[in-house]
């Protein structure tokens, strides 16, 4: 598929994944077929990694809580990094993990049920785990954006109903 | 107080979008389908140049024909674009919307009595900008079977020995129809043969689906002849800041200037300080607007077409024209109806013309959803109708 579809496909789904094969379809102007086919090559290449849903749960109730940790570490051997990011990445309560740039190493989102849960997490899993040297956690106080969403009331359209 | 004003102005019909708007703002819960703009807010970058300009105290006028780099900015663009060379000292003049510059044209170009050919459906400013020049408007009108293009067959019967120039709009507002290459070829032949001038309203030129735009001026023997309005309204969702722009033969951009400087003095600073920013670096969120219009046009159509709703394939602007007289209502009724019914407003082609009448505007400058949304109920209100028949 040209890649430029490609990417449009991709955007789509990313932005809405309950989009029907058929809506793709149409919206691309290309078959529901060719839409089947990339989508299956794109999942089977870890492209497509998931179709999640993004929820705010503050809404929902009070037991959701996130927090930012750095990680600094001295990797060991070649593939130092590599290894701890696979140990790493194993904790259901580990939401995201990056390796950064800059004063520190690991970025790792944790998610958690309360303060309490998430700073025993990282100092009981994270901090034992021998090659780290420090651990640095942010909490989250507010959510305002996230994955490109405005959380908060929907912004109305602000354009007058009809102009020529 | 009405006898102080002028007769010209009074004999002006008002807009029917504006009676129609009227009447919707009322209904609470209306999806409207009947804006003029883009749905997208104009992006970052742009209005970061904007805001810098403010900080950095640009706050007096400029130039009247417009900041002399954003001049050789659209000088650059013509020439990328359209093949041209428009010399940014003595060719080009920096406007208050595209709209203003069709005026400034209109005024400048008009004595007493020169007929200006324009086509029909269009935007609403054409015919009274024309007598307000003291033109005599010359409507020819388009027709779906010919995917509302213009014929040489159309242009040749509408000439007269009073005939001045020739007013077209491609990509069009309401059908969405554009003029490929050949369709203009045919009519040079015809307009040089009868010396006219040509105002060209390409301001939807960045939004053709599948087929490059071609601007008249840019055929053999057209660049003097015609002059090119443009703008940044629709291709980098600035309709707010109020900017646009035309090109033209020195001759008659010089005497536009001078209309444009009586008037106006300059268009806005801050606008055009963000629209260099806008030429400079906008390439892309022009791709990106495109291809989500192409989108909703597509997913638009199709719905359309499953409802049974005939409707010309637009392959420019953001505006779908279906046909609406299976419903026996006028435009204005059927519209007044679906708002009524199912809470959803559309503009009843007739505001663009009388020809218009029988069929009513879409835009989609919508989100898919909101699309969704209202075509859905828009396919409750059809059903309705043919059930009951």
């Amino acid at each position: 598929m040209e890649s430029h579809i490609k990417e449009q496909l991709l955007n789509l789904l990313e932005n809405n994944s309950r989009l029907t094969n058929e809506e793709l379809a149409v919206l691309l102007g290309i078959t529901e077929e060719e839409v089947h086919n990339e989508i299956a090559a794109l999942e089977e290449a870890h492209i497509i990694c998931g179709y999640h849903t993004l929820i705010n749960w503050d809404k929902v109730n009070d037991n959701d809580v996130t927090a930012m940790v750095e990680l600094r570490v001295t990797p060991q051997g070649g593939n130092g990094y590599q290894e701890l990011a696979e140990q790493i990445k194993q904790y259901p309560q580990v939401l995201t993990l990056y390796l950064m740039s800059g004063a520190y190493d690991f970025l790792v989102v944790v998610k958690g049920k309360t303060l309490k849960e998430i700073s025993l997490f990282v100092s009981s899993k994270l901090a034992s785990i021998n090659e780290v040297q420090s651990t640095t956690t942010h909490f989250a106080l507010t959510k305002y954006k996230e994955l490109g969403v405005n959380f908060g009331s929907k912004k109305s359209d602000e354009r007058m109903m009809m102009t020529p | 107080m009405r006898e102080f004003l002028s007769r010209k102005v009074l004999d002006l019909k008002p807009s029917g979008i504006r009676k129609f708007f009227d009447v919707a703002n009322e209904i609470p819960g209306v999806i409207s389908l009947g804006v003029g703009e883009p749905d997208f807010e104009t992006p970052y970058h742009i209005r970061e140049a904007g805001i810098q300009a403010l900080q950095a105290g640009k706050t007096f006028y400029t130039s009247n024909s417009g900041l002399m780099p954003l001049r050789q900015a659209i000088s650059r663009y013509a020439r990328r674009k359209m093949n041209l060379d428009y010399d940014p000292a003595s060719q080009i003049m920096v406007s208050v919307g595209g709209s203003e510059a069709i005026d400034a044209a209109l005024r400048t170009i008009i004595n007493p009595g020169d007929e200006i050919i324009y086509i029909e459906p269009s935007f609403v400013s054409y015919l009274p900008c024309i007598k307000m020049a003291d033109g005599i408007p010359v409507p020819i009108e388009l027709k779906p079977e010919n995917n509302f293009r213009l014929t040489k067959e159309q242009l040749e019967a509408a000439i007269t020995p009073k005939t001045k120039a020739l007013f077209i709009s491609f990509p069009n507002n309401p059908t969405g129809a554009i003029m490929e290459k050949e369709d203009l070829e045919a009519l040079v032949p015809v307009i040089l043969k009868h010396k006219l001038l040509v105002i060209s309203d390409e301001i939807y030129s960045e939004l053709t689906y599948g087929k490059e735009h071609v601007s008249i001026a840019s055929l053999p023997g057209m660049q003097d002849y015609t002059i090119v309005i443009n703008g940044f309204s629709k291709s980098y969702a600035m309709t707010g800041w109020r900017l646009g722009y035309a090109l033209g033969h020195p001759d008659i951009i010089k005497q536009m200037i001078k209309v444009h400087q009586f008037g106006i003095m300059c268009a806005p600073t801050v606008s055009q300080y963000a629209a260099v920013e806008a030429m400079e670096n906008g390439d892309n969120d022009v791709l990106f607007m495109r291809e989500s219009y192409n989108q909703r046009r597509r997913y638009l159509h199709h719905e359309l077409e499953k409802m049974g709703i005939p409707c010309f394939l637009p392959e420019g602007a953001f505006y779908m024209f279906p046909d609406i007289r299976e419903f026996g209502m006028t435009s204005e009724e059927f519209a007044l109806d679906l708002l009524k019914e199912e809470k959803v407003a559309v503009v009843p082609g007739s505001a663009f013309g009388d020809c218009g009448e029988g069929f009513v505007r879409i835009s989609y400058a919508y989100s898919i959803a909101e699309l969704k949304e209202a075509l859905s109920r828009i396919e409750k209100y059809v059903k309705k109708k043919r059930g009951c028949k």
